[in-house]
């Protein structure tokens, strides 16, 4: 099982969406699939059309920088992190 | 008299002001979790609030409210181009509604629908084709700030026809619900060289009388507008004016002659002039301007409005309101010779729009 952590941004607009939880996931791809599947819309608050990560989120799969297709091991952990910008 | 709601769009989300009497207002908000609103608009045959977004994190999503914002759910199920496509979209503009359709101006230029009360979308028109296309759908081609299309005015009567501006090129009329457009600028000016003679005119906002619909006005880039004829033909009637420039335009609920506008300095300042807010007022079409200042700072004021800022009610003394890229909101209930500011310290302000609730 994968630890996934989401940024604070995303819980507001889904409810029963927590900060933590933990997916059976074995791509990056494959957790924003099984969240989306639980909170409809919420790909499209992380990807754009194509699939592609929007530009200002990213992923990180034990700490390195990640793809959608990055795959996961047993007790990885995911970070999604909304880039630190804007005013 | 009914109940007053004002809906702001800023840039940290959306707030409303309410009023039983115009004179006191309460605020509520931020409402929209702080996301960049660039328009919010109510819409009266269902009630409904939408406000359209777009999260620098995020992406662009249409907000709504059934319940005058005490709660709001958001959706941008189908509001995106294709992924195989050259365009992508980076904000929801302008929203429009009539009759339980929602359309979306969008940039990269485009409009789209929902016919589910924002539930979900589908691409209505990216009036491909259309004369300046080539320009606006060239992703090297995006200024900064692009709205793309960024207002869509519904007839008040003909589901079919409606009017949109792609932003720095044209004002288009469709009457057949989007199949075809004709551009719509005979008798406009631009201060730069145009590659195609129809368009290329830098439209930043159009309104039309509720008392005569030949009758509309429109704020340009370099210069006021008027038509006589719904749009096919425009005259010029900036003189009177300290500037050409301007984004902000209201008219008149009852007197087809009378119109509303907020000159701004031209340029990258694009503030009020000297420092002192004004609204200008014309009684005769455009024959004549007269600055509106009573109860507006007169010192030190470098504030702008927003092409979606300013808003009229239709009572019988309609209600004026604008707000500013500093977060003021002004009210005046004596078309325009008072103000009164309302709110004083929002996040800059991209619109505002007034519901009426019986």
């Amino acid at each position: 099982m994968a630890d996934v952590y989401l940024p604070s941004t995303l819980p507001p607009l889904f409810p029963g969406l927590p900060r933590h939880l933990e997916l059976d996931a074995t791509t990056v791809d494959d957790v924003v699939a099984q969240l989306d599947a639980s909170w409809p819309g919420l790909r499209d608050r992380l990807c754009e059309p194509g699939p592609a990560i929007r530009p200002h989120i990213h992923f990180y799969v034990d700490r390195e920088r990640a793809t959608l297709g990055t795959p996961l091991e047993t007790r990885s952990r995911v970070d999604v992190i909304a880039a630190i910008s804007g005013g | 008299m009914p109940r007053m709601v004002l809906l702001v769009g800023t840039r940290k989300g959306c707030f409303l002001l309410e009023s039983d009497d115009r004179r006191d207002w309460k605020l509520r908000g931020p409402f929209c979790e702080n996301w960049p609103v660039y328009h919010a608009i109510h819409d009266s045959s269902s009630g409904a609030i939408y406000a359209a977004a777009a999260s620098e994190w995020h992406g662009s999503t249409v907000w709504r409210s059934h319940d005058l914002g005490e709660t709001w759910e958001q959706s941008s199920e189908g509001l995106a181009y294709e992924a195989d496509g050259e365009k992508k979209m980076s904000k929801v503009s302008n929203l429009a509604a009539k009759n339980g359709r929602l359309l979306a101006g969008v940039e990269m230029p485009g409009i789209f629908e929902s016919t589910d009360g924002g539930v979900t979308w589908s691409q209505f028109s990216t009036l491909a084709g259309e004369p300046g296309s080539t320009i606006w759908d060239n992703p090297a081609n995006q200024p900064p700030g692009h709205l793309g299309v960024s207002a869509i005015m519904f007839d008040t009567e003909d589901d079919a026809r409606f009017w949109a501006i792609v932003q720095g090129i044209s004002l288009f009329e469709t009457t057949d619900d989007g199949k075809s457009w004709t551009p719509r600028n005979v008798g406009l000016r631009a201060d730069w060289p145009r590659e195609i003679d129809e368009v290329g005119f830098c439209v930043h906002k159009v309104v039309r009388s509720p008392v005569d619909g030949d009758r509309m006005y429109q704020q340009n880039h370099v210069g006021m507008w008027r038509s006589d004829d719904c749009g096919q033909n425009w005259t010029e009637i900036t003189e009177g004016l300290p500037s050409e420039f301007g984004f902000a335009a209201a008219t008149h609920p009852h007197d087809r002659e009378t119109f509303y506008v907020i000159p701004l300095d031209p340029g990258h300042g694009r503030t009020m002039h000297d420092g002192q807010a004004a609204v200008w007022r014309t009684r005769d079409a455009g024959e004549t301007w007269h600055a509106l200042r009573t109860g507006l700072p007169q010192q030190d004021a470098y504030i702008g409005v927003l092409r979606e800022g300013m808003a009229i009610d239709a009572e019988d003394s309609p209600g004026l309101y604008f707000g500013t890229s500093t977060g003021q909101v002004f009210a005046s209930v004596d078309e325009g010779e008072t103000w009164n500011e309302i709110a004083s310290y929002l996040p800059a302000i991209s619109s505002v729009e007034v519901a009426v609730i019986d």
